[in-house]
């Protein structure tokens, strides 16, 4: 390795900047996910309850997530129904 | 009323036992009555890396189930004045450590002790909550690597929603960051995470950096706290970091490749 690879080295796409860039990825989400409220599980169930009663669908195909802003939170709900 | 202070991490090996052992040694040595509690029921360790295991007599879970008062249970450290030991059990199950019996036990330490150490065990489950419930502060110990620093952040997270402090809306918990066994030769060459990297992501005080170094499986097997061998970048690394947990300013140091390896590399690869 020649004296100026080394410091190339040192800039981009070592994985170290790979590993960094994957954990603030993996940690905002999981950060995110900890500010949910308690309810959210049991009332994606019952969502996914009331759905099949028209449609078949998994368990995974309905999301819900709770976006807070400063003045209102706005319940986001995402339902994937299979194709026909 | 003494402080407690948690070193915690989530994830396992990452040099929690050889954090709480440094630690608490680095206090008692600055002139505060200590003692440090091995929360790691059915895996003891602690009395190891102090030196202390032919020594044990009872332990924690006989304090708490009442089979034992904690002056027969407390062993006094031969080196350091006013340092002792609470041992965890080697056979009882983990569910021993209630939360009752806990509390009973940190409070009747608190009435004597300036500082009560916890080594908690690695993972989230019972015996981590109880090592980390009652915490004034936490030594988040965390190694340059992503899944370690993975664990931090959600232990973080339990710290700031499960907590006596969390639960009661008390002043938050103190968090720290222990950024252990770190390789500045790696840094350098961008195959391990930098301590910039490891603070940017876990945004909380940086206690201190101790380094990846051979004296401490070699003090270890003595049965020696790594902060005794004053001479060794280790042992001046956590030296530093009791310093800063007291809240003087001490410089950074060991977070370069030493020189002459550097240039080594560099010329003679
Ligand atoms: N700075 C360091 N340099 C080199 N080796 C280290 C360093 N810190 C810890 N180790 C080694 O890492 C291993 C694990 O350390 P330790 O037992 O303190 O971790 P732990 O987090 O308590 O583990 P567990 O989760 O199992 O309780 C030990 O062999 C120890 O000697
Ligand atoms: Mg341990």
């Amino acid at each position: 390795m020649s004296f100026f690879d080394y410091f190339k080295s040192r800039k981009k796409n070592t994985s170290a900047s790979v590993a960094k860039e994957r954990l603030q990825i993996i940690v905002a989400h999981e950060r995110g996910q900890r500010e949910q409220p308690d309810y959210l599980p049991k009332l994606q169930q019952e969502l996914v309850a009331v759905i099949r009663k028209y449609v078949e669908i998994e368990d995974d195909q309905v999301q819900v997530e709770l976006d807070r802003n400063d003045e209102c939170s706005v319940l986001e709900l995402n339902v994937t129904l299979p194709e026909h | 009323m003494a402080k407690i202070i948690t070193v915690t991490s989530g994830k396992g090996g990452v040099g929690k036992t050889t954090t709480s052992a440094s630690i608490s040694t680095g206090l008692a040595r600055r002139g505060h009555k200590t003692v440090v509690i091995d929360f790691d029921v059915g895996l003891r360790n602690l009395d190891l890396i102090m030196n202390c295991e032919r020594r044990v007599v009872y332990d924690f879970v006989n304090v708490i189930q009442g089979e034992a008062t904690l002056n027969q249970a407390l062993i006094r450290d031969k080196r350091v004045n006013s340092l002792y030991i609470l041992p965890a059990s080697q056979t009882r199950e983990k569910e021993a450590l209630t939360f009752e019996g806990v509390e009973k036990v940190l409070n009747e330490l608190s009435e004597t002790f300036d500082y009560i150490v916890c080594d908690s065990p690695a993972g989230i489950e019972h015996g981590a909550l109880m090592a980390l419930y009652f915490a004034d502060a936490a030594v988040v110990t965390t190694n340059p690597e992503v899944s370690s620093v993975r664990d931090s952040d959600r232990i973080l997270g339990i710290l700031q929603s499960k907590s006596r402090r969390a639960e009661k809306g008390l002043d938050p918990v103190e968090e720290y960051l222990l950024l252990t066994r770190y390789n500045p030769d790696r840094v350098e060459r961008g195959e391990m995470l930098s301590v910039e990297d490891v603070s940017d992501i876990l945004a909380i005080p940086l206690l201190g950096v101790i380094p990846e170094s051979q004296i401490v499986l070699n003090a270890s097997n003595q049965g020696l706290p790594v902060i005794l061998e004053d001479e060794s970048d280790a042992g001046q690394a956590y030296d530093d970091a009791v310093a800063r947990l007291e809240g003087e300013e001490r410089e950074f140091r060991f977070l370069k490749a030493d020189k002459k390896g550097f240039l080594a590399r560099v010329f003679g690869g």
